[in-house]
């Protein structure tokens, strides 16, 4: 989230797309029910289902899924064509008066820069014109960022907009009407979005397009607005911020590609070029700072000046190792073994089935977890034969959250403390001692036996005081970071320097444990909202901690004017205080003391623009977001039917030569999409009693009308299939899923929610809905597309 | 919330229009009152819990109305959901015809079984007319929700209302709840919301509900009883007693010809008393 949960309250209209937080957030779903019980905020829940958000929203717009893109563009096309964007804002906090070079080109849904032999965009092909170092400033120029936006989006008229996303035109002007009056400086609105967007081979670009959006309307950075990710667990925020994903080291930094032979290549790879006089370009002025005090976390008395402080100690992948990826080698044989923890692989990747045969590939895999999962007990999947698996599959007893402390990192990016409720149960053991343990007995091997990459194992720096067992307070400090020279933990990222003298596990991080303590364990809240909440705006400053620098909204120097004050001064996210000559309010993003003025930084302090960015080359399928369809899809693309689906989406049967597992309309002919149900948290929850008698069997939800055309009624046995598998399960027939014209056809959605497997309390069930998905991801971030698939039904 | 005093009246206002059908309240009560709840079993998709009983103190009760056109308003209308509850009546039947004296009326104003002294007759399951309460088969008892008694003496509210996340449940001193709820409906209405109606909250069902609910359709759709049908047969129900009354003089009379006939010889061996009480 670029704002938190308690700022929800402060919106005047909220607009909920690819989510369903009543069901899948219902605490923080409070949030969104006070600003429409207390200022009455209107919530439009824009979705293929009537969830039980829908339920208390003001507006259920029934959308086909996946079509979200040509739904925020017809927004955008109707702020432009009615002149209701935020012009003030637009002109100060964004790069819309940049001109893009001449290359620039989009024509029947390609973008300039494509290559047919990779099959992929060169994104340094969407570049600006530049004058000297910088990018050239003129809003009037017909290249200008504004100019293509108003050109890119022109097409996506309500009657377009009706044709892909199957929402009437009245119903759409409709909510085009409410999100037009939020371009007015004393209105504010946000957008909350969840994996319904993320899920699909055009994800980033559906999130960007909502983003967009807010930055025309003067809705970034301000409370009450922002574009706000409601993440899946408890901390799945965390989880990120310190790298979980291949592709990025802790802190969002990027992982180092082969041939970057010292930090010059690499942070001529990597970092932001300052592209504006008077943009900070906070980050590529750091990015330094931030890789070097990581690889002295790393690697300690190891990383000295002379050896690039070991950066070539650092993987540098030759490929893609996403999450399909994964898979995608071990059903080539690459792969000899997996470690799973904190998940189930068989559960929650895409193609299940392709998945089983992955792990039937391996010659070990290693499950840590609480539970029996259906990646411990992977064999007894339906329609395997246990004697046809070879893989030797070791169970790791590991502890559950609730038997360690530690810390979880919330949607609003706030660190929490909990201690530990339980001790551990039997032999279990946290997820991270059994990990020190195999490093150890790897690291004595290699004293023994020697090896390849042995530096690499060598120069790991383990500075806790048993690195069997390093505490989980011990790793919070080292995540901090020191300064080496006086042995004192940082309160600032701004401190850490690339000489080697500081140190910082995840710069991001960087102030959250600082000499006072530890301060993910402050809880100074509504006990006393006087002194706890000075400015009355919720930001709660003391308690917990929230990244960066316990900043509760992110790039809220756009809060205020040019001139420092607030855009709605019942709203103020922070203000310029010229007796003070400081910004008060929120934690700045911005330099404190920084005074309004013509020559004062630009308002994005991380961007090299110094401006949110309307156009970018910072994702791979296009500088402006685009409708593609889903990889199956029931119609053709209704803006340029030869270029349908995105043309830079991976397809890993295709490249490794196996056959095409993706299905036509032809054979399944109804659109599916898999979600979760309040009552279950993914797969865990099979072992917990009382959330089994709440939803106790797999179900498919079918639309009434279809129902009524195929027999099939309510509790009915069903047969799903998609051209990758089959589920038998109840049908849950309701016209909470009603049809949807599509360009004159009409579509049904079948909904797939995912929780059952072979294991848990009700062994009877068997079926695993991923079954049911295709094995692709978003062209970007690799995302299986989960959400917008191909299937068909019958009764059984 | 200020102290929980005995000899004040407390209940919940649970307000429908802000619920988001989660159940939180249907665990957080099986947790706190070590309800081990039934074998689990699919009911619908969504209320797989079919009913309040001895296991199920809470219940969401899910109606469906959703049209099929694209864009229908919300705001709880369309979908209806109930966190339905023992609804601690003013005038309990089941207090009524408990023989043991088992059922009794709290310090807090509750409707609450003792568990050591019910005998498990099973009158109290008849005569509640919203089915609230069954019998635990295990415990030979009889068992509904308590308003959380052990808690209100910890001075803890109830914890389906703790663990509400919307504030659907609310719970509290009945006076200020009636206050709460009376202004809310206001604001609905201003709002637009011309279906949001108050239910239990004054003295037309039996006698006023301690735990009443703003509802968005007629109670009937809620499978309530409406203010029609929400009397207790009653001894100060003037109209009963009237009635009553009128059977008792005619049975009287009827009796009195009756003994008059049989004086008369001919027709006293076959003649029967034609009324009598």
């Amino acid at each position: 989230m670029t704002n938190h949960w308690r700022d929800i309250r402060h919106a005047d209209l909220i607009l909920i797309n690819g989510a369903n937080p009543a069901e899948a957030h219902p605490v923080g779903f409070r949030w969104l029910m006070r600003a429409k019980l207390d200022r009455g905020a209107k919530l439009v829940h824009a979705d293929p289902r009537f969830t039980r958000t829908s339920a208390v929203a003001d507006h259920h717009v029934r959308i086909r899924t996946g079509t979200d893109v040509a739904y925020f563009g017809g927004l955008i096309n109707y702020v432009l064509e009615n002149d209701l964007y935020h012009k003030e804002y637009v002109e100060y906090a964004t790069n819309a008066g940049l001109v893009v070079s001449e290359d620039y080109e989009f024509d029947e849904g390609m973008f300039n820069g494509f290559d047919e032999a990779s099959g992929t965009y060169d994104t340094t092909a969407w570049a600006y014109e530049t004058e000297g170092e910088h990018a050239k400033v003129d809003i009037d120029h017909p290249r200008s960022v504004l100019n293509l936006l108003r050109k890119h989006y022109s097409r996506y008229t309500p009657e377009m907009v009706e044709r892909i996303t199957g929402i009437p035109r009245d119903q759409f002007l409709e909510v085009a009407k409410l999100v037009g009056e939020m371009g007015q400086p004393d209105k504010v609105m946000t957008i909350v979005y969840a994996v319904g967007l993320t899920h699909h081979t055009t994800g980033v670009q559906l999130i960007r397009s909502g983003a967009l959006l807010q930055l025309l309307l003067g809705n970034m950075g301000r409370p009450g607005g922002g574009m706000n990710a409601e993440r899946g667990h408890a901390n799945i925020q965390g989880n990120t911020d310190h790298a979980i994903s291949w592709e990025i080291l802790p802190g969002y930094l990027r992982i180092p590609a082969p041939g970057q032979r010292d930090i010059d290549d690499y942070m001529a790879a990597s970092a932001p070029k300052k592209l504006h006089p008077n943009a900070a370009n906070f980050f590529g002025e750091n990015y330094r700072n931030f890789l070097v005090s990581l690889l002295k976390t790393f690697y300690g008395d190891k990383a000295t000046k002379d050896n690039e402080f070991a950066f070539n100690n650092l993987p540098k992948p030759a490929q893609n190792s996403s999450w399909i990826s994964i898979f995608d080698q071990a059903l080539q044989g690459k792969m000899e073994g997996v470690m799973l923890s904190g998940m189930t692989a068989t559960s929650i990747g895409p193609d299940s089935n392709q998945v089983l045969q992955a792990l039937s590939n391996l010659k070990w895999l290693c499950v840590m977890d609480a539970f029996q999962t259906t990646s411990s007990e992977f064999w007894r999947a339906p329609d395997m034969d246990p004697a046809k698996v070879q893989t030797e599959v070791f169970m790791l007893p590991a502890t559950h959250w609730i038997e360690k402390d530690g810390s979880f990192t919330n949607s609003g990016r706030w660190a929490q403390w909990k201690e530990q409720v339980l001790p551990p149960e039997g032999e279990a053991r946290h997820d991270h001692w059994i990990l020190a343990e195999l490093f150890l007995r790897v690291r004595d091997l290699y004293r023994q036996d020697g090896g390849k990459g042995a530096d690499l194992i060598f120069d790991i720096d383990l500075p806790y005081e048993n690195p069997r067992k390093p505490t989980l307070d011990e790793l919070a400090q080292e995540v901090n970071g020191k300064n080496l020279s006086t042995g004192e933990r940082l309160e600032t990222f701004a401190d850490l320097k690339d000489d080697g003298t500081t140190t910082a596990g995840d710069w991001i991080y960087t102030g959250h444990y600082p000499e006072s303590g530890n301060l993910t364990k402050r809880r100074d809240g509504i006990q006393d909202p006087d002194k706890n909440d000075p400015t009355g705006m919720g930001f709660y400053h003391n308690w917990a901690w929230s990244w960066p620098l316990n900043r509760r909204v992110m790039y809220n120097r756009a809060s205020a004017d040019p001139q420092g004050r607030a855009w709605d001064p019942e709203r103020p996210g922070i203000t310029w205080d010229a007796g003070k000559r400081s910004w008060v309010g929120d934690v700045p993003d911005y330099k404190p003391d920084a005074a309004p003025g013509a020559d004062a930084p630009l308002p994005f302090i991380m961007t090299g623009e110094g401006t949110g960015r309307l156009f970018s080359n910072g994702v791979a399928d296009g500088p402006f977001p685009e409708h593609y369809e889903p990889i199956e899809s029931p119609v053709e693309n209704p803006l340029h039917p030869n270029v349908s689906a995105t043309p830079v989406t991976y397809q890993y049967d295709k490249q490794a030569g196996r056959p095409s597992r993706f299905g036509t309309a032809a054979e399944f002919p109804y659109v599916a999409t898999s979600y979760r149900l309040t009552e279950h948290e993914h797969y865990v929850t099979q072992n917990v009693e009382k959330l089994v008698q709440l939803q106790p069997e797999a179900f498919v939800e079918v639309p009434a009308e279809l129902a009524r055309e195929k027999g099939i009624e309510n509790g009915d046995n069903v047969r799903v299939s998609s051209r990758r598998g089959k589920l038998e399960v109840r049908a849950v027939v309701t016209k909470r899923l009603g049809p949807l014209q599509i360009d004159g056809k009409k579509i049904y959605h079948i909904g797939i929610p995912i929780h059952w497997g072979f294991v848990g309390i009700n062994s009877g069930q068997h079926w695993l809905a991923n079954a049911l998905t295709p094995f692709v991801g978003d062209a970007s971030s690799r995302t299986p597309e989960f959400k917008a698939f191909l299937v068909n039904i019958e009764k059984m | 919330m200020a102290a929980i005093t005995p000899g004040r009246a407390y209940g919940f206002f649970t307000d429908t229009s802000v619920c988001i059908g989660c159940k939180a309240c249907e665990v957080a009560c099986k947790e706190w009152n070590e309800l081990p709840g039934h074998e689990p079993a699919f009911g619908d998709g969504y209320d797989n819990t079919g009913s309040l009983d001895a296991q199920n103190w809470r219940r969401v009760q899910f109606i469906d109305n959703v049209p099929d056109e694209t864009m229908s308003a919300g705001q709880g209308k369309a979908w209806l959901m109930m966190s339905d509850v023992c609804k601690h009546c003013k005038e309990a039947s089941c207090m009524e015809v408990c023989p043991t004296g088992a059922i009794i009326r709290t310090e807090f104003d509750s409707v609450f079984i003792q568990p050591d002294v019910c005998n498990g007759c099973r009158n109290c399951i008849a005569a509640c007319p919203y089915d609230v309460i069954t019998q635990d088969e295990d415990k030979g008892v009889a068992q509904k929700c308590t308003l959380c008694y052990d808690r209100l003496q910890g001075d803890m509210e109830p914890a389906c209302a703790k663990a509400c996340p919307t504030e659907s449940i609310q719970f509290g001193p009945v006076d200020e709840l009636r206050e709460a709820a009376r202004q809310r409906v206001t604001d609905l209405h201003d709002q637009g919301v011309t279906e949001a109606r108050l239910y239990g909250e004054d003295s037309d069902i039996y006698g006023g509900l301690n735990a009443f609910f703003l509802l968005m359709d007629e109670p009937e759709a809620y499978r309530l009883p409406n203010k029609e049908n929400a009397k207790l047969p009653r001894r100060n129900n003037l109209g009963g007693y009237l009635g009553t009354l009128g059977t008792a003089v005619l049975g009287v009379l009827g009796g009195l010809i009756a003994l008059r006939r049989r004086r008369e010889p001919v027709a006293a061996s076959q003649a029967e008393p034609e009324a009598g009480e």
